[in-house]
């Protein structure tokens, strides 16, 4: 038979990884477990880096280019670390009816940003969603995880103003 | 879990209901949460205590009662009166008025089409149940579907049923729920599994948000009758990682009915086991795809194969698989209560029942709505929607997101089933419904969803792949006015070799959009070509002379 399998070693001593291990136990640390993991990943550490991705890989089993093709498949998956604080924009379709792409564009006039960038500062991150389903209240935007619907553009500008200046 | 003590638990759970004057109700799924239902509600347990109403009243959080653009919603029983845009301010005056007459500023009148019209079965218990308690869902006659199935029928009894209710899949394609279920449990094999698919990716569309996080029991129970129907022992939901609601009641739920023994091995003191487990998607459109589903809840990348063979014969893990849409699931439990007949009475001649669509974009009640197979899309629109806001005029009505088509004025008047959405060049969709008014332009729409599709392609085949892409540039030359007559027939040959050679529903049904359109507002693609100009005014056209030879 082929070498014996050797469990990898987390990449640091930080305790999150525990909680990335426990997701692929719970799933038998098989190769299958690999999208719940990398879920935890994210969840925990707010991203997937490459230490991240090979831990799991080997842990699983699965080679990394499959373990990258999957983290890159889904954009759920992020591979750049988010900015302290995140503004999601809803582009589903009722909101794009009711005007989220001037809400982008606005959002880019004022602080330089394009959906999927960070500012310079590092405060702030633009993500677009394709639907966040909460379509009767739309537009829709998400500021670090609070959902507020029927957004207007002067709401939003003034939030996400207040949001980065609030640990500047 | 013993049939009897099913029986107790109903009839405790409906006692101790009854034992509250008022009962009280908060929406808190997520379209009230985000406009404050949770601070409501704090505030209503509050002012129950404080005003000594604790005794009378009961305030319990429920799932989504219809008019999310109202939220937060609360609403009243058995007093039959519901409020609208509470906000946690309000608390104290709508607790002073229980046995006095209802706080008249706040009030949502319950006798308006937006309600009257409606007929709910897959969302019977939403608004009313707590999606947290189990009790509450066994209260609501909770389970007996699947001990009706477990004690009385055999599994080809209750796939008989089932074809007999004349249910069709409510994922959009309207494939016979009953055939598929037979299918399967024909299918040769020790191993089989049950998957509900959750991957609600159509924008504008959260029929399957509402029912996971408002009635998750309802999806367990009917899959469970899909388990022992079709010889299956366990089961998958995979449901989108951004409705983190969803997932939270959901693994609530799942917790509760092992730990009540309505899931878990020999179920009611039978032979039947089933369990459930839940699957997170990661943002592709594509894994709505079965085939992609399949490859996704195996860890892999989200990407469809062809078929045959269907996953009916090789599914997960290359066994046989039946997948049902998350409504799907929900109206089997009424079925089996209820009787196929019953359900059969419901809909049109082909299509039987109610189905739920998300009434969202330019109409003045936004929200969640379950009506009869075979209303008009007018009724839908003019008397449940209650019309256009501001004064403007309807222009058309998008159903089945990317995969479905825009559908004018002069169709309204056609019933809502699958083979009429067919005929007008759209289709039935999972049930988003986007209503659209004058100021929408039609080929920017149209450029939207293309724009959506060439992102989701998951590049596995080419007419897909570069189809979509090209497409996609095309229209954009048409909105910005740079595009020439050839282009646009251009764009109809590859609508036409797109649809004809893509290997999966995404690809297939991309050109959708563009070909209901161009049947319907053809005129609009000429004046963008031809005038150079956009008569909503939404395409930024650029002057003739600055345009790129």
């Amino acid at each position: 038979m082929g070498t014996s399998f050797r469990k990898p070693v987390a990449p640091n001593a930080d305790k999150r990884w525990r909680i990335v291990e426990a997701t692929m136990r719970r799933l038998g640390n098989e190769s299958h477990a690999l999208i719940e993991a990398l879920h935890t990943v994210q969840e925990s550490f707010g991203f997937l880096d490459t230490d991240s991705l090979r831990y799991v890989a080997n842990s699983l089993r699965v080679p990394l280019s499959q373990a990258y093709g999957v983290a890159t498949f889904y954009h759920y998956f992020s591979l750049k670390p988010p900015g302290a604080h995140t503004c999601v924009v809803c582009t589903g379709t009722a909101c794009y009816i009711k005007g989220s792409a001037k809400l982008l564009q606005s959002i880019e006039q004022k602080f330089g940003i394009r959906p999927g960038e960070t500012t310079e500062d590092g405060q702030l991150s633009l993500v677009t969603a394709r639907c966040l389903g909460s379509c009767g209240l739309a537009p829709v935007a998400v500021f670090d995880q609070q959902i507020s619907g029927l957004v207007t553009q002067e709401a939003l500008l003034s939030k996400l103003e207040r949001i980065e200046k609030h640990d500047a | 879990m013993t049939p009897e003590e099913l029986g107790e638990i109903a009839a405790t759970q409906q006692e101790a209901v009854l034992r509250f004057k008022h009962r009280i109700h908060v929406c808190t799924a997520a379209s009230c949460l985000s406009s404050g239902s949770d601070r409501v509600k704090q505030e209503l347990s509050k002012e129950v205590v404080s005003q000594g109403r604790d005794k009378q009243c009961q305030v319990k959080g429920v799932g989504c009662m219809g008019l999310c653009v109202k939220g937060p919603l609360v609403s009243v029983k058995p007093d039959n009166v519901m409020y609208q845009n509470v906000t946690p301010q309000d608390a104290a005056d709508i607790i002073k008025s229980m046995d006095a007459s209802p706080v008249g500023r706040l009030e949502c009148a319950t006798d308006q089409p937006f309600f009257r019209r409606q007929v709910k079965i897959v969302l019977e218990n939403s608004g009313r149940v707590d999606p947290e308690k189990i009790g509450d869902y066994i209260a609501a006659h909770g389970y007996e579907g699947l001990l009706k199935v477990l004690t009385e029928f055999s599994p080809g009894e209750v796939i008989e049923q089932v074809l007999r209710s004349g249910l069709r899949g409510r994922g959009g394609a309207g494939f016979s729920t009953g055939l598929k279920w037979s299918m399967v449990s024909k299918a040769d094999s020790d191993r089989k599994y049950v998957i509900c698919n959750g991957d609600e990716g159509d924008p504008g569309a959260f029929m399957d948000r509402s029912v996971l996080e408002g009635d998750p029991h309802r999806v367990l129970e009917g899959m469970a009758i899909a388990g022992y129907a079709v010889g299956a022992a366990q089961g998958y939901i995979y449901v989108r990682a951004e409705y983190p609601l969803a997932i939270k009641n959901l693994k609530t739920a799942i917790r509760q009915a092992q730990h009540h023994g309505l899931l878990g091995t020999n179920i009611f003191g039978t032979t039947f086991s089933f369990n459930i487990d839940l699957r997170l998607g990661a943002g592709a459109f594509v894994c709505g795809e079965e085939t992609a589903l399949i490859a996704s809840i195996e860890g892999k990348r989200g990407m469809p194969r062809t078929r045959p063979p269907y996953p009916s014969q090789e599914g997960v893990w290359g066994e046989p698989t039946l997948i049902n849409n998350v409504e799907t699931f929900a109206n089997i439990a009424p079925i089996i209560r209820n009787g196929a007949d019953w359900f059969a009475r419901m809909g049109t001649e082909k299509s039987k029942g109610t189905k739920v669509f998300a009434l969202a974009g330019r109409v003045a009640n936004t929200g969640l709505i379950e009506v009869p197979m075979g209303i008009t899309l007018r009724d839908i629109i003019f008397e449940i929607g209650g019309g256009i806001p501001e004064g403007r005029r309807f222009k058309a009505v998008q159903t089945g997101g990317p995969s479905g088509g825009c559908i004018p004025e002069e169709s309204l008047d056609m019933p809502v089933d699958y083979e009429s959405l067919k005929k007008l060049g759209s289709i039935m969709g999972s049930g988003g419904m986007i209503v659209m008014d004058d100021s929408s332009c039609m080929v920017d729409v149209a450029k939207y969803f293309m724009e959506f599709c060439k992102t989701e392609s998951c590049g596995k085949c080419v007419p897909c792949r570069v189809g979509t892409y090209q497409m996609h540039g095309l229209l954009e030359r048409i909105t910005d006015g740079s595009a020439s007559a050839q282009d646009l027939a251009t764009l109809v040959e590859l609508c036409d070799l797109v649809q004809n050679t893509s290997l999966c529903g995404l690809g297939q049904s991309a050109p959708n959009p563009v070909l209901s359109t161009l049947r319907y507002f053809r005129e609009e693609y000429r004046v963008h070509i031809e005038d150079k100009a956009c008569p909503a005014n939404v395409c930024q056209i650029h002057s003739a002379r600055e345009v790129p030879a």
